[in-house]
């Protein structure tokens, strides 16, 4: 581990306030989708790095148990996306507004 | 090994810049590929062999393509839709870089914890494979149906539904309720 741990975890700190970012100003929903997944991984960015500083593998096995539920989220995601966009013909989250009371 | 960091830091960042800063969703994908592509080498320097072929297969490989399937299929019509605002809102930037700041600050300034010795087998796929069916049996087998569940749940949402006689030619356009 030649580089220091803080490097990886301030990288993952930048990339998660990145996605926040952008789930918070955009308003296509694919693009907050997107930086959705950037999130998640700085997130498993920050757990790789957990697992190596404890020189235990179980960081490891997280991380691929949030790779899967990452796909799964993508995939009904972006359905719920295309359907929105069958019967709205936007995908603006702002437009998107049908259970606002 | 400092160098190699430096840039995948560096590429990492410019695209997760370009995820949110792109105005076209095609470019916001790009953007995202470069982002996982860098982390994987960065899983590399983390001695996690594993973890960075399975982001490669997994999100640079499927999750990806599935992005640029539906943006192909939404945004041929839907046209542009996104715009980044000028500046964000005061109250929202402020609590944003308050966040990142402490984020940061803790991990900046947190007692450095000197890294463990660890193996040449650590991160490979025979030492996660161990732990994944052993200590990890029930998690991964429920993962199975998280899986299982996520595809039935796709077919659900994505079936069309029967075209309407005088909209046969572009089916399901706007079915409102009914599904």
């Amino acid at each position: 581990m030649t580089v220091p741990a803080p490097y990886h975890l301030a990288l993952s700190a930048v990339l998660f306030t990145l996605g926040m970012v952008g789930v918070l100003v955009r308003r296509s929903a694919l693009v907050v989708f997107m930086s959705v997944e950037v999130m998640l991984n700085a997130v498993n960015l920050a757990l790789v790095t957990f697992a190596r500083l404890r020189g235990a593998v179980d960081g490891q096995l997280l991380v691929f148990f949030v790779l899967v539920v990452a796909a799964v989220e993508v995939v009904i995601g972006l359905a719920i996306i295309v359907d929105v966009f069958r019967a709205m013909e936007t995908v603006d989250v702002d437009d998107v507004d049908l259970l606002r009371g | 090994m400092a160098v190699l960091f430096g840039v995948v830091a560096c590429l990492a960042l410019a695209g997760g810049v370009g995820v949110i800063a792109s105005r076209r969703p095609v470019h916001s994908v790009l953007a995202l590929l470069l982002v996982l592509g860098s982390l994987a080498v960065d899983y590399l320097l983390l001695d996690a062999q594993f973890i960075a072929v399975l982001q490669l297969i997994i999100y640079a490989g499927a999750i990806v393509v599935l992005f640029v399937f539906v943006i192909m299929l939404l945004h041929a019509r839907s046209g542009e839709v996104a715009r980044v605002p000028a500046v964000l809102p005061p109250a929202a930037a402020i609590s944003l870089c308050a966040a990142f700041g402490l984020i940061l600050l803790a991990v900046l300034t947190g007692a450095a914890i000197p890294p463990a010795a660890v193996g040449p087998a650590f991160g490979t796929v025979q030492e996660v494979g161990r732990a994944l069916f052993s200590r990890f049996l029930l998690p991964f087998e429920a993962a199975s149906i998280v899986l299982l569940i996520g595809m039935i749940g796709a077919v659900v949402l994505g079936k069309r539904l029967p075209p309407s006689p005088p909209d046969a030619a572009r089916p399901a356009e706007g079915p409102g309720g009914g599904r």
